[in-house]
């Protein structure tokens, strides 16, 4: 028996030793996603992984609950505040029932930044949004435009009248329209979100309008929905699908040529940058305040509003050159 | 006291063990060897785990949960079962959410997720005991009915702005290191405890769950013990949501979802008869224990939370079988 404990103690001394040296020379860097064993974060923590690599003194803890729920996220933050990290990036599953959470988190020291699926204000130091409003509509033009040297007839295919997110970026998409001579903005459309209506209303954008050449969608359902009515109208090579939309889903209609192109965030960089914003953040390299700049490595600085949050970079673009590889990530 | 020893011998006459040699070999028993097995394990595996601070926040991995499943306990000893407290959790929270942007305060709050939760149970237990349908059934129906409202209410959006004085019931801490949760659920740990183990409701819960017809015709109004736990089971899904809302400071229709599985397997692993009959509150209270030690001590040492289910899967399983197992070895002999 005494043997035993004594064995015990050495395993239970050692394990600690190894433990406070660890924590001496590294800095932790906890990367908290909504749920583990989805794609999309999955490739955000080979990002992070990379930024580690980069910097050297850095181990990251890639943890998330199993199901996308804000009780779910609140034990694994408990768990992590208790190790005494150095830093926690979190991809909220809820935007206010985690601040109680996180703000104690804060109260013990630790840096805490969110990213991707932000946290309310006062429940973080500061947010990482992987792009901005103008930027993506900049790039959902841009990306019609490149293809169309002399200019053309392109129209917008939208989810619903009132959806917020593709409202704006219409009207920043509008803003920007000077900057793309020879244009034509010929109308928009609304699928609502729905494969079905996505797919007539994109059929009726080509019987209306048969010179069209090119249809922006910038919702994932109603991208997938223009691709195949195009296809089915065998326009390919007419007509040109873009817009935003998920690599996974547009696989095929890249291959078919339906779509040359679409832009969405890069979950990689975002991964990357949320690591080089905690580690800047936490080694007190940088300061979380409105207008200051932080910068996340070979993604260059991440630039903070009054709201201290701020824009990673332009949506990433695919085509048939790295389809590929992102198509089996999300 | 010699009035009771006096009904226990007769009623088992032929009793051939000792009662410390029962206890020893109890499920109870059991389980709490399994808890400091546990206990001891976490506290070598990591520097972490022995540290007043972090061991007071792993209970909030479970007093929510242990809370209804008291409650719980009580009904699947009876034979019933709820599985939609979650979904009382849900709208309870939305009713609270409601009370506090119509502008009332801290007591009316409580009082509204306490009453909704009430009204709740008195819903299943009248489909329940009214009607005779299946409790699976009917509250596999109210798991749906009741989140869904939440949904409606609420849609994609949240109540947030809570009183402060609110956070008291989820953030606050009696004293020291011990949160109010704790308090909370070691009182009802005793009151549970108490009701089922020394007073004739929880002798009739036990009839009940062991032949109801039986206890019918032994003069126990079995619909109305029955109705009673629903409503015990909806009271404390309220108590549960008020808990629950003050620690997230806000109210989302997903709220506490998949919560129901987890309070069932709490009181199953706590050795109660999943068909009904037998059980203990003492081995809810080890098991419950048990839940959070390993969640936490897992977490600590960030074991991701598909791991962490299949351990407890595997647990349940085993602190299940063994004893099966064992008994049914020395049978051979």
């Amino acid at each position: 028996m005494k043997k035993l404990t004594g064995l015990m103690t050495t395993v239970a001394m050692a394990t600690g030793l190894f433990a406070n040296a660890a924590a001496a020379e590294d800095v932790r860097i906890a990367l908290v996603v909504k749920a583990l064993g989805i794609g999309f974060f999955e490739a955000a923590a080979k990002g992070a992984e990379e930024a580690a690599a980069e910097l050297g003194d850095v181990e990251i803890i890639y943890t998330g609950p199993t199901d996308t729920t804000a009780e779910g996220q609140i034990e694994v933050i408990n768990s992590l505040i208790a190790q005494n990290v150095d830093a926690i990036a979190v991809s909220a599953n809820d935007t206010d029932a985690l601040v109680p959470t996180l703000k104690k988190a804060m109260q013990r020291g630790i840096t805490v930044i969110s990213w991707d699926s932000g946290v309310a204000e006062d429940g973080r130091q500061a947010h990482l949004n992987p792009s901005s409003n103008a930027l993506i509509g900049n790039m959902i033009v841009k990306l019609a435009a490149d293809h169309l040297p002399d200019g053309g007839d392109v129209a917008v295919l939208s989810a619903t009248t009132t959806s917020t997110n593709q409202n704006i970026w219409i009207e920043e998409m509008t803003k920007v329209l000077p900057n793309y001579p020879g244009i034509n903005v010929v109308g928009t459309v609304y699928g609502d979100d729905l494969a079905d209506k996505s797919y007539r209303e994109a059929q009726g954008l080509m019987q209306s309008y048969p010179d069209l050449d090119a249809i922006i969608a910038p919702t994932s359902v109603g991208i997938v929905a223009a691709a195949q009515a195009v296809a089915d109208a065998g326009k390919i090579g007419q007509v040109n699908v873009t817009g935003l939309g998920l690599p996974s889903e547009m696989a095929g209609a890249i291959e078919s040529g339906a779509s040359k192109s679409f832009a969405i965030w890069n979950p990689i960089d975002l991964g990357y940058s949320a690591a080089m914003i905690a580690y800047n953040l936490a080694t007190d390299k940088a300061t979380a305040e409105p207008g200051a700049t932080i910068p996340m490595g070979r993604m260059g600085d991440l630039t903070l509003d009054e709201t201290n949050s701020g824009a990673m970079a332009d949506p990433f673009v695919y085509d048939s050159s790295n389809i590929e590889q992102f198509k089996s990530i999300f | 006291m010699t009035m009771v020893d006096h009904i226990k011998t007769r009623v088992i006459p032929d009793r051939l063990t000792t009662p410390t040699e029962r206890i020893l070999k109890s499920w109870e028993a059991l389980l709490l060897l399994v808890a400091v097995g546990i206990f001891i394990l976490n506290s070598f595996a990591s520097p972490y785990f022995l540290n007043a601070w972090n061991l007071s926040d792993a209970t909030f991995n479970f007093t929510e949960k242990a809370m209804i499943a008291f409650a719980m306990a009580l009904l699947i000893i009876a034979g019933e079962i709820d599985l939609s407290v979650a979904s009382i959790i849900a709208l309870a929270s939305t009713v609270m959410g409601l009370v506090m942007q119509a502008g009332f305060g801290t007591p009316v709050i409580v009082l509204a997720g306490l009453v909704t939760g009430l009204l709740c149970g008195v819903f299943n237990g009248v489909l329940v005991t009214r009607f005779n349908l299946p409790s699976i059934v009917v509250t596999i129906g109210t798991m749906s009915l009741f989140r869904g409202i939440s949904y409606i209410v609420l849609g994609d959006g949240a109540f947030r702005g809570y009183p402060s004085e609110f956070a008291w019931f989820g953030q606050g801490y009696a004293f020291w290191v011990i949160s109010v949760e704790m308090v909370i659920f070691a009182l009802l740990a005793v009151i549970y405890g108490v009701v089922l183990h020394k007073t004739n409701f929880g002798r009739a819960v036990y009839a009940v769950g062991n032949n109801a017809t039986a206890a019918m015709f032994s003069g126990i109004r079995v619909g109305r013990v029955k109705l009673t736990l629903f409503m015990l089971t909806g009271l404390m899904s309220g108590l549960a949501a008020v808990c629950l809302t003050s620690r997230l400071g806000s109210t989302r229709p997903s709220i506490a979802s998949g919560m129901e599985l987890e309070v069932v397997t709490m009181v199953v692993l706590g050795g109660v008869n999943i068909l009904g009959g037998s059980g203990t509150i003492p081995g809810v209270v080890i098991a419950a224990f048990v839940m959070g030690l390993v969640t936490f001590g897992l977490g600590l040492l960030n074991v991701p939370g598909i791991v962490m289910s299949i351990f407890i899967g595997a647990l349940l399983i085993g602190v299940i079988a063994l004893p099966r197992l064992f008994a049914r070895l020395k049978g051979r002999k």
